[in-house]
């Protein structure tokens, strides 16, 4: 990697202020995405601002709301009882991500920013314009097979490949930043961007803002909520498609339903038409078909992954059955 | 020896375990050199066509840079000219020149090496080396040049016996095609040379080799330097599986950059470049023609393999040597093929032809079976050879009815519903796969020195490798039983060149050769003590050399009445120590017969009927590799070949762009090698019978057997299960769709 300076500070305000005054600064968490990305010479910071002893760690209940500190661990999101009792599909989708060494030492903020890993943005010899714009897309016609077939643009057929991004898309929650020009709140489901003419752009979070905490409101979803995610080896492999499904049930009704899918595009891709029209439906093998046929209306595929446009809707069946309890894993 | 073993088949920890999980154990990358100086290489971007230019200064500018290598620069080691006589005869072509010439072979290639005085500002200096390239269009896929295959030259790539028109007479005839993937050995100690030469003549490499005579023949070659004057040490190695058989950029870039800075220079492989810039298995396309009567006696077997090489080397590892001498059949024919791309020389992977070559003969009789609704592991004993088909020679030892009987046994076979899709568990369809392996069992000349010291303690050496299968433990027990001496006053060492020749380990050797030369050196020295004996003033000076006894450190009469320790002989006869030497070979009478190891792998495999995803629930692994020497590490070595095996059924793949011949998959995350979720219980059982003709110590082999059928064994497995027949490996998800 390149030689870059490292400062480790103990208040928010100094970090925020280290990172602006820097064209290249950048944030460091757990360093699980990053510092691959150094060792590789994609992302080549002259600053890193160590933000691991600000005090954003932890989980805690405001009424109706969980917040989670930007710096919890993976792990730690994973086994809180908190979180276990009213979130399990955030538990289970973190769980399905990465390895046990991983997600000790990954962030919630570091999660949320992780970068695609499309081939061509790892090879640095390779055409990718989230890499290096212009220089055009090398999966467009090249290997594609764990490609977009969701909301991708001629400049950029990569997928997010975060697990947990996909559990918050579902579960509705909000993104805590704090900047230079002081604190907002972005939804979740504006926070991470399609690729559309600027894929270099992964999120619409600015350069010197810093997340600080994820909010997730506790709805009536945790009983009936699982996540599924397919993969060429059963533990530590990117999803070759996922699906978080959480309903709230009455009976055998489904009163309201969230879904959403990781490994389909850019951001986590919530399927509000399928949601729609579960809207008081019985949980039913027939009525989940349906619902998958509706989310894929619109879906297009490249050359070697043709698979995801039938693996996908049977993916979705599946999750809802074992949300709804119809079926088992 | 017979009733004389003791150690052999103990289930002793290894030897040299508390070393490895302390780190005490040096790698090659371990060793501390004073003035050592790191290199890195940097890779090219293209696969085929020239370097136009090299701007290295900003890389030359960069922070603890001592210097920037390149083909503009490095001096040239002078078998690089010598044309014909720097060819691997191992490979047929001239092997890979690093910083020869501008000359771009494949993607990825080494283009320039950053030297500095820390690796990170060496790694980081590479990556500021920039190349312009005169770009020509490469050709890396193999099914659109199949046009351009060539005969081997090598070896005898065609075979025939019988009537190749057969099949005209068969009540049945099957065809088809079956494709293998590129598979990467990926272990997980990276390749690595420290390089250190001892003025213009002599150099110590110390590298990650599993045959430290070969990787100093070849730097000898490459330097024209007298062999005894390059000095290789590869004490440990961790893991191999081929890919560390002959000598690699590594090698030679350390000694290059260390002959240009005039200091010792390490050179560490990039985990990307542990993909292509060494060996890797080729990919194969293969064409299966069977004829069968109707109680599935074989009339006809025709195998046509094609496998990937470069296009400035030829490697073979031929497919189709297995179909020749697995079943009974009159007529068989096979042929071999090499297709020349813009790629890397592909190398020996564990089982190099076997595990491809297996995969697509034992999915073909798999689905033979079905079609003359036969048992597949009934038609295979139907085709039981009770000779070796191809020779007509006995076999010096066959238990594979005993590997199909026990492991059907243990599997529970006889529970499997013929019919596919017919077996389930809630969402899980559940199949039953089952192979055959077979791979040849052979004795490499080897040598063997046994040191027995005035304390008791006794020396054995000899320069094989240990790439961490635990053949320093086995070879202490041979060595044990043989002289008697305990298994804790025993040491056994390896991998340096100065140590007497022997067989690298590789082709499930080592035990069969080297384990012979160390009993033969031991029997040799125990003899020599003997005669050390008869002029003693011994009580057992008169002792008849067939009452001999050894045991407990001891030289003792059979009946244990009179007894003297090694240790109070060589003390009473003033010896510091003695020693031999000993040239060790296979016998006159074991050519006169045919060896293999053989195994039968029954899988169980459930697939999830919506996502298709696959899991292996069960593997039974029944071998015979005649005597086994420890039943603890080999049981560990099966695990890691049924591993393998899995790896290239469902998981293990790289996949290369055509339209840049570049490899896209070359990390851990995206190459998938099993993790423990992939993996189930395995249950190994060995037939554990001598074989007294191949080895004097009953050996047959295993370091390859408990790979070869297991990817059929899981794909017949997933068509029961499914009623889909996946002809392409890995079965990944999608495949299933």
């Amino acid at each position: 990697m390149n030689l870059f300076q490292y400062v480790r500070p103990a208040e928010q305000k100094t970090a925020i202020a280290a990172v602006a005054a820097e064209p290249t600064a950048r944030f460091l968490g757990g360093g699980t995405n990053l510092l691959d990305l150094m060792k590789r010479h994609i992302m080549q910071p002259e600053k890193l601002v160590d933000v691991t002893r600000l005090p954003l760690k932890g989980i805690t209940q405001q009424g109706n709301i969980i917040r989670i500190g930007a710096l919890t661990r993976n792990t730690e999101i994973a086994e809180d009882k908190t979180i276990l009792q009213n979130l399990p599909l955030l538990a289970m989708a973190i769980n399905a991500g990465a390895s046990a060494q991983i997600r000790n030492m990954a962030t919630t903020g570091g999660n949320l920013l992780q970068r695609t890993r499309c081939p061509y943005f790892y090879d640095t010899a390779m055409p990718c314009n989230k890499r290096e714009p212009g220089t055009g897309c090398g999966a467009l016609e090249g290997f594609n097979r764990m490609h977009a077939i969701f909301g991708f643009s001629d400049k950029c057929i990569a997928v997010n490949p975060s697990d947990m991004n996909v559990a918050l898309r579902a579960l509705d929650a909000t993104v805590v930043v704090n900047g230079p020009k002081g604190e907002r709140k972005i939804p979740i489901a504006d926070f991470h961007r399609l690729p559309g003419d600027t894929p270099e752009k992964d999120t619409n979070l600015d350069k010197n803002e810093l997340i600080t905490a994820v909010t997730i409101p506790i709805s009536p979803f945790s009983k009936n909520a699982y996540y599924l995610k397919v993969r060429d080896r059963n533990s530590y492999a990117f999803a070759l498609v996922s699906v978080a499904a959480a309903l709230n049930m009455d009976g055998n009704t489904i009163k309201e339903a969230r879904l959403a899918m990781g490994g389909v595009a850019h951001k986590p891709w919530r399927l509000t038409d399928a949601e729609t029209f579960l809207k008081s439906k019985t949980a039913t093998e027939e009525n989940f078909q349906q619902a998958a046929q509706i989310a894929f209306q619109g879906a297009k595929a490249f050359k070697h992954n043709q698979y995801k446009l039938k693996l996908g809707p049977n993916t979705i069946v599946q999750a809802l059955s074992v949300a709804s309890g119809l079926k088992s894993v | 020896m017979g009733d004389d073993i003791k150690m052999a088949g103990q289930p002793l920890s290894r030897v040299d375990g508390k070393l490895k999980v302390t780190g005490a154990a040096k790698y090659a990358a371990e060793y501390i050199i004073p003035n050592l100086a790191y290199g890195v290489l940097a890779s090219g971007a293209i696969a085929r066509g020239r370097i136009k230019s090299i701007d290295t200064a900003a890389a030359e500018k960069a922070p603890g840079v001592i210097a920037i290598i390149t083909h503009l620069n490095a001096p040239k080691p002078p078998g690089y000219f010598g044309g014909k006589e720097s060819s691997d005869p191992r490979t047929e072509g001239g092997e890979y020149r690093v910083f020869y010439n501008d000359v771009i072979l494949y993607s990825g290639q080494p283009v320039a090496l950053a030297i500095a005085d820390t690796f990170e500002r060496a790694r980081y200096a590479a990556s500021l080396v920039k190349v312009q390239y005169v770009k020509e269009p490469p050709q890396t896929d193999m099914l659109s040049n199949m046009d351009k295959a060539v005969v081997p030259k090598e070896s005898d790539p065609d075979y025939n016996r019988g009537d190749k028109n057969a099949f005209d007479n068969a009540a049945f005839t099957f065809e088809q095609e079956y494709q293998t993937q590129l598979q990467v050995h990926n272990p997980m100690e990276p390749h690595a040379a420290i390089a250190v030469w001892e003025g213009a003549d002599a150099i110590t490499v110390y590298n990650k080799t599993q045959s430290s005579p070969i990787a100093q023949e070849d730097i000898a070659k490459a330097w024209k330097l007298q062999k005894e004057n390059v000095h290789i040490v590869s004490k440990f190695v961790g893991g191999a599986f081929g890919g560390a058989s002959r000598v690699w950029p590594e090698e030679m870039a350390a000694t290059i950059g260390a002959k240009k800075i005039g200091r010792p220079l390490k050179v560490v492989f990039n985990r990307d470049q542990l993909f292509n810039m060494v060996g890797y298995r080729p990919q194969s396309l293969q064409k299966i023609k069977l004829g069968a009567d109707k109680d599935g006696k074989l009339i006809g077997i025709h195998h046509e393999a094609y496998g990937n090489t470069s296009t400035y080397e030829q490697f073979t590892a031929n497919m189709t040597s297995l179909t020749q001498a697995l079943y009974a059949c009159d007529n068989v024919s096979t042929l071999y093929r090499l297709v020349p791309l813009d790629v890397s020389t592909p190398c020996w992977t564990r089982a190099p032809g076997e595990a491809p070559g297996s995969f697509a003969l034992e999915s073909a009789l798999d689905e033979l079976s079905y079609t003359l609704k036969i048992d597949p592991l009934e038609l295979r004993k139907r085709n039981y050879a009770a000779q070796n088909p191809d020779t007509k020679q006995p076999w010096s030892t066959k238990f594979l009815n005993e590997c199909y009987e026990r492991g059907a046994a243990q599997f529970g076979w006889e529970k499997r519903n013929p019919q596919p899709r017919s077996t389930t568990n809630g969402n899980w369809l559940i199949g039953y796969g089952m192979a055959t392996g077979i791979y040849g069992a052979w004795r490499a000349p080897s040598s063997a020195r046994a040191v027995l010291n005035s304390d008791g303690t006794l020396v054995v050496q000899s320069a094989t490798a240990d790439v961490g299968v635990g053949t320093a433990t086995i070879m202490s027990q041979i060595a044990a039983d043989a002289t008697g001496i305990p298994v804790e006053k025993i040491k056994f060492e390896l991998g340096d060149s100065r140590l007497p020749p022997a067989i690298g380990q590789f082709g499930s050797l080592t035990t069969t050769s080297v384990g012979s030369a160390v009993n033969d050196a031991c029997v040799a020295l125990r003899q020599k003590a003997i005669e050390y004996l008869k002029k003693s003033q011994s009580s057992l000076q008169n002792t008849p050399v067939e009452n001999f006894a050894f045991g407990d450190g001891k030289i003792k009469t059979k009946d244990d009445a009179v007894s003297i320790s090694y240790a109070d002989l060589l003390q009473q006869q003033h010896l510091p120590s003695i020693e031999v030497t000993v040239d060790s070979k296979g016998s006159e009478e074991a050519d006169k017969y045919s060896s293999y190891s053989y195994n039968a792998t029954f899988v169980e495999v459930g697939v999830h009927a919506l996502t298709n995803q696959l899991k292996v629930n069960r593997v039974v692994s029944a071998i015979d590799a005649g005597k086994i020497m420890n039943k603890k590490t080999a049981r560990s070595q099966v695990y890691g070949s049924v591993t393998w095996g899995i790896g290239m059924a469902l998981t293990e793949e790289s996949v290369i762009d055509d339209r840049y011949g570049r490899w896209m998959v070359k990390d851990l995350a995206d190459y998938h090698v099993p993790v423990n979720a992939d993996i189930p219980a395995i249950e190994v059982l060995f037939i554990d019978k001598s074989d007294d003709i191949l080895t004097p110590i009953g050996a047959k082999g295993l370091g390859e057997i408990g790979i070869v059928g297991v990817a059929a064994a899981i794909a017949n497995a997933v068509y029961h299960a499914t009623g889909k027949r996946v002809r392409d490996l890995p079965i990944t998800p999608d495949k299933l769709v």
